[in-house]
Protein backbone atom coordinates (compact mmCIF):
# COMPACT_ATOMS: atom_id res chain seq x y z
CA UNK A 1 0.00 0.00 0.00
CA UNK A 2 1.28 3.22 -1.06
CA UNK A 3 1.40 6.14 1.55
CA UNK A 4 -1.50 8.69 1.25
CA UNK A 5 -0.44 11.54 -0.83
CA UNK A 6 0.44 14.65 1.87
CA UNK A 7 -2.93 16.54 2.35
CA UNK A 8 -2.33 20.15 2.22
CA UNK A 9 -2.59 21.60 6.01
CA UNK A 10 -4.17 24.92 4.71
CA UNK A 11 -5.54 25.59 1.06
CA UNK A 12 -6.96 29.24 2.36
CA UNK A 13 -5.82 32.17 0.97
CA UNK A 14 -5.25 35.49 2.14
CA UNK A 15 -9.01 36.53 1.84
CA UNK A 16 -12.17 36.29 4.27
CA UNK A 17 -13.12 32.57 4.31
CA UNK A 18 -16.48 34.01 3.57
CA UNK A 19 -14.60 35.15 -0.03
CA UNK A 20 -13.12 32.04 -0.21
CA UNK A 21 -15.26 29.50 -1.52
CA UNK A 22 -13.64 25.94 -1.85
CA UNK A 23 -16.87 24.20 -3.22
CA UNK A 24 -20.39 24.58 -4.94
CA UNK A 25 -22.06 24.78 -1.46
CA UNK A 26 -20.21 27.65 -0.32
CA UNK A 27 -20.00 29.26 -3.61
CA UNK A 28 -23.34 30.85 -3.63
CA UNK A 29 -22.24 32.08 -0.20
CA UNK A 30 -19.26 33.93 -1.23
CA UNK A 31 -20.84 35.62 -4.71
CA UNK A 32 -23.53 37.22 -2.45
CA UNK A 33 -21.00 38.38 -0.07
CA UNK A 34 -19.19 39.47 -2.90
CA UNK A 35 -22.25 41.36 -4.07
CA UNK A 36 -22.87 42.65 -0.75
CA UNK A 37 -19.38 44.14 -0.05
CA UNK A 38 -19.40 45.87 -3.49
CA UNK A 39 -22.52 47.01 -3.38
CA UNK A 40 -22.04 48.15 -0.33
CA UNK A 41 -18.85 50.66 -1.29
CA UNK A 42 -20.93 51.85 -4.20
CA UNK A 43 -23.64 53.49 -1.93
CA UNK A 44 -21.11 55.21 0.06
CA UNK A 45 -19.30 56.32 -2.29
CA UNK A 46 -22.98 57.93 -3.55
CA UNK A 47 -23.36 59.06 0.42
CA UNK A 48 -20.02 60.96 0.27
CA UNK A 49 -20.60 62.24 -2.64
CA UNK A 50 -24.24 63.71 -1.62
CA UNK A 51 -22.21 64.86 1.95
CA UNK A 52 -19.50 66.61 -0.26
CA UNK A 53 -22.07 69.11 -2.20
CA UNK A 54 -24.16 69.56 1.13
CA UNK A 55 -20.95 70.81 2.64
CA UNK A 56 -19.31 72.54 -0.11
CA UNK A 57 -21.60 72.20 -3.24
CA UNK A 58 -22.81 75.67 -5.42
CA UNK A 59 -26.08 77.33 -3.80
CA UNK A 60 -28.15 75.35 -6.65
CA UNK A 61 -26.45 71.80 -6.29
CA UNK A 62 -27.33 71.83 -2.81
CA UNK A 63 -30.74 73.19 -3.33
CA UNK A 64 -31.35 70.50 -5.66
CA UNK A 65 -29.78 67.85 -3.25
CA UNK A 66 -32.41 69.02 -0.61
CA UNK A 67 -35.39 69.23 -2.94
CA UNK A 68 -38.17 66.50 -2.79
CA UNK A 69 -37.61 64.70 -5.64
CA UNK A 70 -34.17 64.14 -4.46
CA UNK A 71 -35.56 62.97 -1.51
CA UNK A 72 -38.01 60.42 -3.16
CA UNK A 73 -35.79 58.98 -5.24
CA UNK A 74 -32.68 58.57 -2.88
CA UNK A 75 -34.37 58.32 0.33
CA UNK A 76 -37.71 55.75 -0.59
CA UNK A 77 -37.22 54.33 -3.98
CA UNK A 78 -33.55 54.07 -4.32
CA UNK A 79 -33.59 51.37 -1.16
CA UNK A 80 -37.24 49.83 -2.04
CA UNK A 81 -35.57 48.77 -5.58
CA UNK A 82 -32.20 48.09 -4.46
CA UNK A 83 -33.07 45.65 -1.42
CA UNK A 84 -35.92 44.07 -3.15
CA UNK A 85 -33.70 42.90 -5.96
CA UNK A 86 -30.95 42.09 -3.35
CA UNK A 87 -33.87 39.86 -1.20
CA UNK A 88 -35.18 38.14 -4.47
CA UNK A 89 -32.03 37.13 -6.07
CA UNK A 90 -30.48 35.96 -2.00
CA UNK A 91 -33.07 33.62 -2.22
CA UNK A 92 -33.02 32.13 -5.74
CA UNK A 93 -29.24 32.28 -5.31
CA UNK A 94 -29.43 30.33 -2.06
CA UNK A 95 -32.51 27.98 -3.04
CA UNK A 96 -30.00 25.73 -4.50
CA UNK A 97 -28.39 25.42 -0.89
CA UNK A 98 -31.80 23.27 0.55
CA UNK A 99 -32.01 19.99 0.91
CA UNK A 100 -34.40 19.72 -2.22
CA UNK A 101 -31.23 19.32 -4.17
CA UNK A 102 -30.52 15.58 -2.34
CA UNK A 103 -30.25 13.12 -4.83
CA UNK A 104 -30.01 10.09 -2.79
CA UNK A 105 -26.58 8.80 -4.04
CA UNK A 106 -24.73 10.82 -1.66
CA UNK A 107 -22.18 9.51 1.09
CA UNK A 108 -23.57 10.17 4.58
CA UNK A 109 -22.44 11.14 8.00
CA UNK A 110 -24.46 12.34 10.79
CA UNK A 111 -22.92 14.71 13.11
CA UNK A 112 -23.96 15.50 16.42
CA UNK A 113 -23.40 18.50 18.13
CA UNK A 114 -22.89 18.13 22.12
CA UNK A 115 -21.28 20.85 25.01
CA UNK A 116 -18.77 21.00 23.17
CA UNK A 117 -17.48 18.63 20.86
CA UNK A 118 -19.16 16.71 17.90
CA UNK A 119 -19.75 12.91 17.50
CA UNK A 120 -19.30 11.77 13.91
CA UNK A 121 -21.17 8.30 12.70
CA UNK A 122 -20.32 7.45 9.32
CA UNK A 123 -23.37 5.88 7.53
CA UNK A 124 -23.80 3.34 4.77
CA UNK A 125 -26.70 4.02 2.39
CA UNK A 126 -29.28 2.63 4.28
CA UNK A 127 -28.39 5.15 6.78
CA UNK A 128 -27.06 2.35 9.19
CA UNK A 129 -24.11 3.78 11.49
CA UNK A 130 -20.70 1.99 9.80
CA UNK A 131 -18.40 3.52 12.19
CA UNK A 132 -17.76 6.47 14.84
CA UNK A 133 -15.66 8.94 15.35
CA UNK A 134 -15.41 12.80 16.55
CA UNK A 135 -14.66 16.28 16.11
CA UNK A 136 -12.90 15.42 12.53
CA UNK A 137 -14.61 14.61 9.40
CA UNK A 138 -13.30 12.51 6.14
CA UNK A 139 -14.57 13.08 3.01
CA UNK A 140 -13.55 12.49 -0.55
CA UNK A 141 -13.00 15.31 -2.88
CA UNK A 142 -15.28 16.52 -5.86
CA UNK A 143 -18.81 15.01 -4.74
CA UNK A 144 -21.40 15.77 -2.29
CA UNK A 145 -21.64 14.55 1.64
CA UNK A 146 -24.74 14.96 2.76
CA UNK A 147 -24.78 15.41 6.75
CA UNK A 148 -27.07 14.38 9.34
CA UNK A 149 -26.86 17.45 11.77
CA UNK A 150 -28.66 16.66 15.18
CA UNK A 151 -27.99 17.87 18.46
CA UNK A 152 -27.51 16.27 22.01
CA UNK A 153 -28.18 18.89 24.19
CA UNK A 154 -28.65 22.57 23.32
CA UNK A 155 -28.78 24.41 20.22
CA UNK A 156 -25.67 24.39 18.12
CA UNK A 157 -24.35 25.32 14.60
CA UNK A 158 -22.46 23.27 11.79
CA UNK A 159 -20.22 25.54 9.91
CA UNK A 160 -17.58 24.94 7.83
CA UNK A 161 -17.14 28.59 5.72
CA UNK A 162 -15.61 27.09 2.79
CA UNK A 163 -17.40 24.36 2.38
CA UNK A 164 -21.08 25.61 2.63
CA UNK A 165 -23.12 27.54 4.69
CA UNK A 166 -24.67 27.34 8.63
CA UNK A 167 -27.25 24.95 9.42
CA UNK A 168 -27.96 24.95 13.25
CA UNK A 169 -28.36 21.75 15.49
CA UNK A 170 -31.82 21.67 17.02
CA UNK A 171 -32.38 18.70 19.95
CA UNK A 172 -35.06 16.61 18.64
CA UNK A 173 -34.33 17.30 15.02
CA UNK A 174 -32.57 16.62 12.32
CA UNK A 175 -31.35 19.07 9.69
CA UNK A 176 -29.41 18.13 6.39
CA UNK A 177 -26.86 20.19 4.85
CA UNK A 178 -25.16 19.46 1.69
CA UNK A 179 -21.21 19.83 1.77
CA UNK A 180 -18.33 19.43 -1.28
CA UNK A 181 -14.52 20.47 -1.32
CA UNK A 182 -13.11 20.58 -4.82
CA UNK A 183 -9.69 20.44 -3.74
CA UNK A 184 -7.79 17.74 -0.87
CA UNK A 185 -7.23 20.24 2.06
CA UNK A 186 -8.04 20.24 5.58
CA UNK A 187 -10.70 22.96 6.25
CA UNK A 188 -11.71 24.16 9.67
CA UNK A 189 -15.18 24.22 11.07
CA UNK A 190 -16.42 26.08 14.37
CA UNK A 191 -19.86 26.16 15.76
CA UNK A 192 -21.52 28.99 14.72
CA UNK A 193 -24.60 29.30 17.50
CA UNK A 194 -23.39 30.03 21.36
CA UNK A 195 -24.20 27.13 23.20
CA UNK A 196 -22.36 28.10 26.94
CA UNK A 197 -19.09 28.24 28.20
CA UNK A 198 -16.31 27.28 25.77
CA UNK A 199 -18.52 27.80 22.76
CA UNK A 200 -15.80 29.24 20.78
CA UNK A 201 -13.41 26.52 21.72
CA UNK A 202 -16.08 24.07 19.84
CA UNK A 203 -13.99 23.74 16.56
CA UNK A 204 -14.28 20.97 14.01
CA UNK A 205 -11.52 19.55 11.22
CA UNK A 206 -12.61 18.39 7.48
CA UNK A 207 -10.03 16.40 5.73
CA UNK A 208 -10.97 16.11 2.13
CA UNK A 209 -8.88 13.20 0.68
CA UNK A 210 -8.50 12.31 -3.35
CA UNK A 211 -10.83 9.66 -4.11
CA UNK A 212 -8.14 6.83 -4.30
CA UNK A 213 -6.86 8.23 -1.08
CA UNK A 214 -10.32 8.35 0.74
CA UNK A 215 -11.46 4.84 0.28
CA UNK A 216 -7.45 4.02 1.27
CA UNK A 217 -8.49 5.65 4.71
CA UNK A 218 -12.28 4.12 4.62
CA UNK A 219 -10.21 0.20 4.40
CA UNK A 220 -7.52 1.67 7.20
CA UNK A 221 -10.61 1.66 10.09
CA UNK A 222 -9.64 -1.05 11.93
CA UNK A 223 -8.62 0.08 15.73
CA UNK A 224 -4.62 -0.18 16.00
CA UNK A 225 -3.14 -3.22 17.61
CA UNK A 226 -2.71 -3.94 20.87
CA UNK A 227 0.33 -1.24 22.66
CA UNK A 228 3.50 -1.83 22.94
CA UNK A 229 6.66 -0.58 25.92
CA UNK A 230 5.31 2.62 27.59
CA UNK A 231 2.25 2.96 25.51
CA UNK A 232 0.75 -0.39 27.04
CA UNK A 233 1.29 0.81 30.42
CA UNK A 234 -0.68 3.75 29.54
CA UNK A 235 -3.27 1.99 28.46
CA UNK A 236 -3.51 0.11 31.78
CA UNK A 237 -3.86 3.54 33.39
CA UNK A 238 -6.40 4.54 31.09
CA UNK A 239 -8.23 1.71 31.74
CA UNK A 240 -7.53 1.98 34.98
CA UNK A 241 -8.16 5.80 36.29
CA UNK A 242 -11.45 6.26 35.50
CA UNK A 243 -10.80 7.73 31.28
CA UNK A 244 -12.47 4.43 29.71
CA UNK A 245 -15.62 5.21 31.96
CA UNK A 246 -16.24 8.17 29.50
CA UNK A 247 -14.68 7.45 26.18
CA UNK A 248 -14.05 4.53 23.57
CA UNK A 249 -11.17 2.93 22.06
CA UNK A 250 -12.97 -0.36 20.21
CA UNK A 251 -10.73 -3.07 20.66
CA UNK A 252 -10.39 -2.54 24.57
CA UNK A 253 -12.63 -2.77 27.39
CA UNK A 254 -13.05 1.05 27.59
CA UNK A 255 -16.57 1.52 26.20
CA UNK A 256 -17.78 4.98 27.98
CA UNK A 257 -19.87 7.40 25.64
CA UNK A 258 -19.51 10.56 27.84
CA UNK A 259 -16.69 11.69 25.63
CA UNK A 260 -15.32 11.60 22.25
CA UNK A 261 -14.77 8.18 20.88
CA UNK A 262 -10.88 8.11 20.89
CA UNK A 263 -10.31 4.41 18.91
CA UNK A 264 -8.29 6.83 16.17
CA UNK A 265 -7.27 9.67 18.37
CA UNK A 266 -3.37 9.29 17.43
CA UNK A 267 -4.42 9.95 13.92
CA UNK A 268 -6.72 12.89 14.26
CA UNK A 269 -5.32 16.35 12.97
CA UNK A 270 -6.46 18.25 16.07
CA UNK A 271 -7.13 18.07 20.13
CA UNK A 272 -9.94 19.58 22.47
CA UNK A 273 -12.16 19.54 19.09
CA UNK A 274 -10.21 21.69 16.55
CA UNK A 275 -8.35 23.51 18.71
CA UNK A 276 -5.11 22.11 19.42
CA UNK A 277 -2.40 20.65 17.29
CA UNK A 278 -2.25 16.96 17.87
CA UNK A 279 0.72 15.36 19.46
CA UNK A 280 2.42 13.84 22.64
CA UNK A 281 3.19 17.30 24.15
CA UNK A 282 -0.48 18.59 23.49
CA UNK A 283 -1.85 15.16 24.42
CA UNK A 284 -0.08 15.53 28.13
CA UNK A 285 -1.17 18.93 28.74
CA UNK A 286 -4.47 18.23 27.77
CA UNK A 287 -5.22 15.05 30.42
CA UNK A 288 -2.71 16.57 33.23
CA UNK A 289 -5.35 19.95 32.81
CA UNK A 290 -8.02 20.63 30.26
CA UNK A 291 -9.10 23.01 32.41
CA UNK A 292 -7.07 25.43 31.65
CA UNK A 293 -7.06 25.39 27.89
CA UNK A 294 -10.92 24.89 27.16
CA UNK A 295 -12.67 26.33 30.70
CA UNK A 296 -15.81 24.65 31.63
CA UNK A 297 -15.07 21.67 29.21
CA UNK A 298 -16.52 18.42 31.07
CA UNK A 299 -13.22 16.57 31.16
CA UNK A 300 -11.91 17.38 34.24
CA UNK A 301 -8.13 18.06 35.01
CA UNK A 302 -6.37 14.60 36.23
CA UNK A 303 -3.73 15.59 38.64
CA UNK A 304 -2.77 12.47 40.07
CA UNK A 305 -0.52 11.45 37.38
CA UNK A 306 3.40 11.19 37.86
CA UNK A 307 5.40 12.82 34.75
CA UNK A 308 6.11 8.96 33.40
CA UNK A 309 2.55 7.80 33.63
CA UNK A 310 1.11 11.17 32.01
CA UNK A 311 4.13 10.24 28.99
CA UNK A 312 2.79 6.93 29.42
CA UNK A 313 -0.67 8.07 28.60
CA UNK A 314 0.23 10.47 25.93
CA UNK A 315 2.39 7.83 24.02
CA UNK A 316 -0.36 5.33 24.12
CA UNK A 317 -3.23 7.89 22.85
CA UNK A 318 -0.98 8.62 20.34
CA UNK A 319 -0.61 4.87 19.18
CA UNK A 320 -4.16 4.92 18.28
CA UNK A 321 -3.91 5.56 15.12
CA UNK B 1 40.77 63.71 31.49
CA UNK B 2 42.71 61.19 29.52
CA UNK B 3 41.75 58.73 32.63
CA UNK B 4 37.85 59.28 32.72
CA UNK B 5 38.14 58.46 29.23
CA UNK B 6 40.06 55.21 29.58
CA UNK B 7 37.95 54.12 32.31
CA UNK B 8 35.07 54.96 30.25
CA UNK B 9 35.80 52.90 27.65
CA UNK B 10 36.65 50.43 29.75
CA UNK B 11 33.01 50.46 31.43
CA UNK B 12 31.41 50.59 28.00
CA UNK B 13 32.84 47.56 27.15
CA UNK B 14 32.24 45.86 30.55
CA UNK B 15 28.71 46.35 29.73
CA UNK B 16 28.94 44.97 26.42
CA UNK B 17 30.18 41.89 27.95
CA UNK B 18 27.88 41.36 30.36
CA UNK B 19 25.87 37.92 29.47
CA UNK B 20 22.48 39.44 28.39
CA UNK B 21 24.34 41.19 25.54
CA UNK B 22 26.36 38.16 24.49
CA UNK B 23 22.94 36.41 24.15
CA UNK B 24 21.44 39.42 22.24
CA UNK B 25 24.15 39.11 19.58
CA UNK B 26 23.97 35.13 19.20
CA UNK B 27 19.94 35.00 18.51
CA UNK B 28 19.20 36.41 15.02
CA UNK B 29 16.27 37.63 14.56
CA UNK B 30 15.03 34.92 11.58
CA UNK B 31 15.53 31.81 13.79
CA UNK B 32 13.82 33.51 17.00
CA UNK B 33 11.05 34.23 14.37
CA UNK B 34 11.37 30.75 12.89
CA UNK B 35 11.20 29.47 16.73
CA UNK B 36 8.17 31.07 17.61
CA UNK B 37 6.09 29.86 14.36
CA UNK B 38 7.22 26.43 15.43
CA UNK B 39 6.28 26.80 19.31
CA UNK B 40 2.71 27.54 18.10
CA UNK B 41 2.70 24.94 15.47
CA UNK B 42 3.34 22.93 18.28
CA UNK B 43 1.43 23.71 20.42
CA UNK B 44 3.68 24.16 23.50
CA UNK B 45 1.35 26.23 24.84
CA UNK B 46 -0.79 23.62 26.01
CA UNK B 47 1.26 23.02 28.89
CA UNK B 48 3.43 26.39 28.81
CA UNK B 49 2.34 30.14 29.16
CA UNK B 50 4.43 31.57 27.32
CA UNK B 51 5.29 35.05 26.35
CA UNK B 52 3.04 37.15 23.37
CA UNK B 53 0.69 34.80 23.11
CA UNK B 54 -2.40 34.89 24.54
CA UNK B 55 -4.03 31.16 23.81
CA UNK B 56 -3.19 28.22 24.61
CA UNK B 57 -1.95 29.44 28.20
CA UNK B 58 -1.26 25.93 29.78
CA UNK B 59 -0.60 25.73 33.81
CA UNK B 60 1.16 21.87 33.80
CA UNK B 61 4.65 23.35 33.26
CA UNK B 62 6.47 26.27 34.41
CA UNK B 63 5.59 29.48 32.45
CA UNK B 64 8.39 30.86 30.00
CA UNK B 65 8.31 34.30 30.70
CA UNK B 66 12.21 35.52 31.12
CA UNK B 67 13.34 32.14 29.78
CA UNK B 68 16.63 33.68 28.50
CA UNK B 69 17.30 34.46 32.36
CA UNK B 70 16.58 31.34 34.09
CA UNK B 71 19.57 29.45 35.56
CA UNK B 72 17.89 26.14 34.96
CA UNK B 73 16.44 23.86 32.85
CA UNK B 74 13.63 21.76 34.93
CA UNK B 75 15.48 22.65 37.42
CA UNK B 76 18.20 20.37 36.75
CA UNK B 77 20.48 21.17 34.37
CA UNK B 78 22.25 24.75 32.97
CA UNK B 79 20.34 26.97 30.55
CA UNK B 80 22.60 26.37 27.79
CA UNK B 81 21.71 26.72 23.95
CA UNK B 82 22.97 22.75 23.06
CA UNK B 83 21.67 21.53 26.20
CA UNK B 84 18.30 23.25 26.01
CA UNK B 85 18.11 22.10 22.07
CA UNK B 86 18.42 18.26 23.11
CA UNK B 87 15.64 18.98 25.91
CA UNK B 88 13.30 20.78 23.91
CA UNK B 89 12.95 17.50 21.49
CA UNK B 90 13.68 14.59 23.87
CA UNK B 91 12.94 16.22 27.19
CA UNK B 92 12.75 12.41 29.00
CA UNK B 93 16.24 11.55 27.83
CA UNK B 94 18.06 14.16 30.09
CA UNK B 95 15.37 14.02 32.54
CA UNK B 96 14.15 10.44 33.21
CA UNK B 97 11.08 11.81 35.37
CA UNK B 98 9.97 14.92 33.56
CA UNK B 99 6.00 14.77 32.27
CA UNK B 100 7.61 16.34 29.34
CA UNK B 101 7.51 13.97 26.58
CA UNK B 102 9.59 13.67 23.53
CA UNK B 103 7.97 15.97 20.94
CA UNK B 104 8.59 15.15 17.31
CA UNK B 105 10.52 18.06 15.25
CA UNK B 106 13.10 18.55 13.23
CA UNK B 107 16.70 19.80 14.60
CA UNK B 108 16.23 23.16 12.81
CA UNK B 109 12.85 23.32 15.04
CA UNK B 110 14.62 22.25 17.83
CA UNK B 111 17.48 25.05 17.55
CA UNK B 112 14.74 27.82 16.24
CA UNK B 113 12.82 27.11 19.77
CA UNK B 114 15.85 27.44 21.22
CA UNK B 115 16.68 30.82 19.67
CA UNK B 116 13.17 31.89 20.62
CA UNK B 117 13.64 30.70 24.30
CA UNK B 118 16.89 32.65 24.50
CA UNK B 119 15.01 35.69 22.89
CA UNK B 120 12.91 36.06 26.43
CA UNK B 121 14.69 37.98 28.18
CA UNK B 122 12.68 40.65 29.56
CA UNK B 123 11.81 40.13 33.70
Amino acid sequence: MSPEAPIPLSTASWLPVILDSAGPFSQPVTTLAWVIFTGGFVILGIVIAALTIALFGSPRLKARLGGEKAIWIGGFAFPVVVLTILLIWGLWLTSHLSAQRITGDEMRVRVIGEMWWWRVHYLDEDGRETFRDANELHIPVGQPVLLDLQAADVIHSFWVPRLAGKMDMIPGRTNRLLIQADAPGVYHGQCAEYCGGPHALMGFVVVAHAPEDFARWQGARAPAPAAQGSAARGAELFMNSGCAACHTIRGSPADGLAGPDLTHVGSRRSLGAGILPNNKGTLAGWIADSQALKPGNRMPAYHQFDGEELRALADYLASRQ
Amino acid sequence: MLRTGVIGVIAISLNACSPTELQHERVDAASVRKGREAVERLGCGACHALPGIAWPSGRVGPSLHGFANRAMIAGQLPNRPDILARFVRDAPALVPGTAMPEIEMTLEEADAITAWLQSLDES
